[in-house]
């Protein structure tokens, strides 16, 4: 049985935080939970998948965070207790769906939750997701730690069906994935079977009707902002003068550096864990016991510019500061340093920072990037395509997965990034704009997520770039989970279809599709050099499996190669692939037969042949 | 109770997000306080794995430069890289065995002197603990067993407030079965080559 279903209340579970939203989600009663992955949520949706073979919940991998939202609402209008989950940029994806279901709500209770990346850790931005609180008039939960984050969402469940309305849930990087002791509470079994009243002037989002919902949802977050105000979520903590307003995680660097600094009966602390609507009057009688105030968040100054709001609106005069020079910054993530140097500062404590050791003599590091596996095919799709477009002028824009990382030298087969799904569409605007020949790469689960539309584009508007779909057969970067190109077949579940990529491309209307084997250089830079010819739209798709995957599946027999006294040390291998099963014994290189899975691409580009598989002992 | 923090570096694949859990549960069983933070979205593609634990009565789950009492590193070019985080009365226990970038191979920055390293290092903490971890693991049955061993003169070291037993357990009940021997043999031998080091 699944390490979460066990229904053992009282039991304390070491648990990494998305486990704990996970089983929060089960104590809850969840009955339909949807998602596209993103870190840092993937541990929660990877759960729940894992528990829904297992029990009577109903999950699944949408093909992008607007479709998961919107699947979600229809369950959650059916009367189910849902939930969605998604990185913070995935509710970017959502945020169509999400501005208006906030007016029509929820009939069972539903929890979106989006999980900020601060310091971008795994992210193209660090944007603060609180905003989406204001802009959609949703309620909005916060937890500081790991054990709070299960018991603020089964709240969250029940103040989403209080309120009929979606609750957001945002978390950070640091409780998706920081790990603590969590106590279980008892398992709600959930209600699967919902029903549908129709109800259109509810529903139907025509004007008409919008303009009423608008006033609805007005109301609702009126009654949230009573909520608020007695949310055991919303706490003070000290008696003192000296006033600190925080959310989630600089919550406990506050009260680490309260303890540090011997201050913590000067001090008195507002901890937000329900976030939109603030609670006004709670928040306006703290200022007014205050001398100073300082109001510590990560992120944007969300809470600082509301709390300065509400001071101006009581006529309070007390100092209140967060982001600025020797304060807070809106960069990054703070830690307990940085927040207790904050503090010392503002107050007027002493404060002696941990000294690091002196480092200026030790060695300049080499750095240790991330970097595409031994045997990825990414690698061996970028050197076909380099090769294969030698001497062209061109432009390569990417998109979000692990071929990313050919960004990095030597490959350098990355130009231009913005979101999911936008190396298809910037390569419409960067080969209009520059008459040069554009060649982007995105990755099969991202095609489905967001790739296939600016396809369409494409063809219609008569756009001139070649597209290389880089088809590993799964969602490699967030840890292989499934999408609707997978054959499920794979991983032993039953009842899924199956999409086809060349059939999609082919029915969008491209003219030129090309299949390649990246595995088979000659064959690969023949076939890319072919299709970079063509004028108009072309797509090469480039199949291979993911060998991570591929291992995890039993779906490769792993023969290393090695390098022969054949070898002439042109390193041609070493430099242009960076293979990481590459390695360098004094200037011979050597092939670690550990790491190497036996794609055998080094050995088709080596000139002196000089690389061969093991020879088999015994 | 006192707060004791300790950061662990790794290569992804190295196994040190196994060896935080294993103490995680070790310090369920004993009772001691136990938070802990991971940054592992890149793990299995060869970057840099780390984990901060805080022991004791804290509420962050991280842990600022200079405020580690303990640096356990997996691999001796990710503990230097890792000495901002420590401070004059840290202990460093590092296996000594390389596991080079491959930005080492292709030419792009030389891989540091590790005698040298050692050098440098111990005069800049209180205490340098260094052995080839990585030969005690293949001793103990399989070169995975390297994050047991550190475990080992982790616990050697008294820097934490774990106990060997209570480790042991953790190892009996939450490492693969099939390995629970190799680990049991790892952990001891790493216990021992720490009472010799440094």
């Amino acid at each position: 049985m699944h390490k979460l279903l066990v229904d053992n209340p009282g039991e304390k579970l070491l648990l990494l935080g998305n486990e704990a939203i996970a089983r929060g989600a089960v104590e809850a009663g969840v009955a339909f939970a949807t998602t596209y992955p993103g870190t840092p949520s993937s541990e929660i949706s990877l759960n729940l998948f894992q528990m829904s073979h297992q029990s009577d919940l109903y999950f699944e991998y949408s093909t992008n965070e607007k479709v998961a939202l919107e699947v979600a609402a229809g369950a959650a209008n059916s009367g189910l207790r849902t939930m969605c989950m998604m990185k913070h940029v995935g509710l970017n994806v959502a945020a169509d769906p999400l501005m208006t279901l906030a007016y029509v709500g929820v009939k069972g209770g539903m929890v979106i939750l989006t999980a900020d990346d601060p310091a971008m850790f795994s992210s193209q931005n660090e944007q603060d997701n609180r905003y989406y609180s204001k802009l959609s008039g949703l309620p909005m939960l916060e937890p500081s730690s790991v054990a709070e984050a299960k018991e603020m969402l089964i709240y969250a469940f029940e103040l989403s069906e209080k309120l009929g309305e979606p609750v957001l849930f945002r978390t950070t990087t640091r409780i998706n994935h920081s790990s603590a002791f969590v106590p279980l509470g008892p398992i709600t079994p959930p209600v699967t079977k919902g029903d549908f009243t129709k109800d259109p002037f509810h529903y139907v989002t025509v004007p008409a009707v919008s303009r009423q919902l608008h006033v609805k949802l007005l109301e609702n977050l009126s009654k949230a902002a009573d909520i608020s105000e007695a949310s055991p979520f919303n706490t003070i903590k000290g008696t003192g003068k000296l006033g600190i307003i925080c959310n989630g995680v600089s919550f406990n660097y506050v009260s680490d550096a309260a303890k540090e600094l011997g201050i913590e009966d000067k001090l008195k602390i507002l901890r937000i864990g329900m976030s939109n609507p603030l609670p006004a009057k709670m928040i306006t009688d703290f200022l007014s016991g205050c001398e100073k105030v300082l109001v510590v968040e990560e992120g944007e100054p969300f809470l600082e510019e509301a709390v300065k709001a509400l001071a101006q609106e009581a006529g309070l005069t007390v100092k209140i500061a967060g982001k600025g020079e020797d304060l807070l910054s809106r960069l990054y993530e703070f830690n307990p340093t940085i927040v207790c140097k904050a503090m010392a500062n503002y107050f007027g404590f002493p404060y002696n920072p941990p000294t690091p050791v002196e480092l200026s003599d030790l060695p300049e590091a080499p750095m240790r990037p991330p970097n595409l596996c031994a045997g990825c095919s990414h690698r061996a799709t970028y050197y076909a395509v380099k090769k294969a477009a030698e001497g062209m002028d061109t432009i390569y824009p990417t998109d979000i997965g692990c071929y990313t990382l050919g960004f990095l030298p030597p490959l350098q087969m990355a130009d231009f990034l913005i979101c999911m799904g936008s190396s298809v569409s910037t390569s419409c605007g960067f080969s209009r704009a520059t008459g040069k020949k554009v060649i982007s790469f995105i990755g099969d689960s991202t095609f489905f997520h967001s790739g296939m539309t600016g396809l369409v584009n494409a063809i219609f508007n008569n756009h001139n770039f070649t597209l290389v779909i880089l088809d590993n057969g799964t969602t490699a970067m967030t840890g292989h989970q499934p999408h609707p190109g997978v054959d499920m077949a794979d991983l032993n579940l039953e009842g899924y279809g199956r999409v086809s990529i060349e059939e999609v491309v082919k029915a969008i209307g491209v003219k030129k599709v090309t299949v390649i084997n990246p595995y088979k250089v000659a064959k690969s830079i023949a076939a890319i050099k072919e299709t970079l010819e063509y004028k108009g739209v072309s797509v090469i798709i480039s199949r291979q499996m993911c060998t991570l995957y591929a291992k995890s599946l039993k779906k490769i027999k792993v023969r290393a190669f090695e390098i022969t006294s054949k070898c002439k040390n042109h390193r041609i291998c070493i430099d242009t692939l960076a293979c990481p099963a590459f390695y360098l014994e004094g200037e011979q290189v050597k092939i670690d037969a550990d790491v190497c899975v036996g794609c055998a691409v080094c050995a088709q580009i080596c000139p002196e042949n000089a690389i061969r598989p093991v020879k088999k002992t015994g | 109770m006192d707060i004791t923090r300790l950061i662990i570096v790794a290569v992804g694949g190295q196994g040190n997000l196994l060896a935080s859990k294993v103490l995680g549960e070790a310090a369920l069983l004993a009772g001691i306080p136990f938070r802990m933070s991971e940054i592992h979205g890149m793990a299995q593609r060869g970057g840099v794995v780390e984990s901060a634990i805080v022991f004791g009565d804290a509420d962050s789950t991280i842990i600022s430069d200079g405020q580690a009492q303990i640096l356990l590193g997996f691999e001796p070019l990710e503990t230097m890289r890792a000495m901002n985080k420590c401070n004059a009365d840290t202990t460093v226990i590092t296996n000594l065995a390389p596991l080079p970038p491959f930005t080492v191979a292709i030419g792009k920055g030389t891989y540091p002197d590790v005698e040298q390293l050692q050098k440098l290092i111990a005069k800049k903490v209180k205490r340098l603990i260094a052995f080839d971890g990585l030969a005690l693991a293949k001793k103990a049955g399989s070169p995975m067993a390297l994050n047991i061993v550190l475990l080992g003169a982790l616990i050697q070291s008294a820097a934490v407030p774990i106990t060997a037993d209570q480790v042991k357990t953790a190892i009996k009940t939450k490492t693969k079965p099939a390995f629970v021997d190799i680990n049991l043999k790892a952990f001891d031998l790493g216990f021992e080559a720490a009472k010799n080091a440094g």
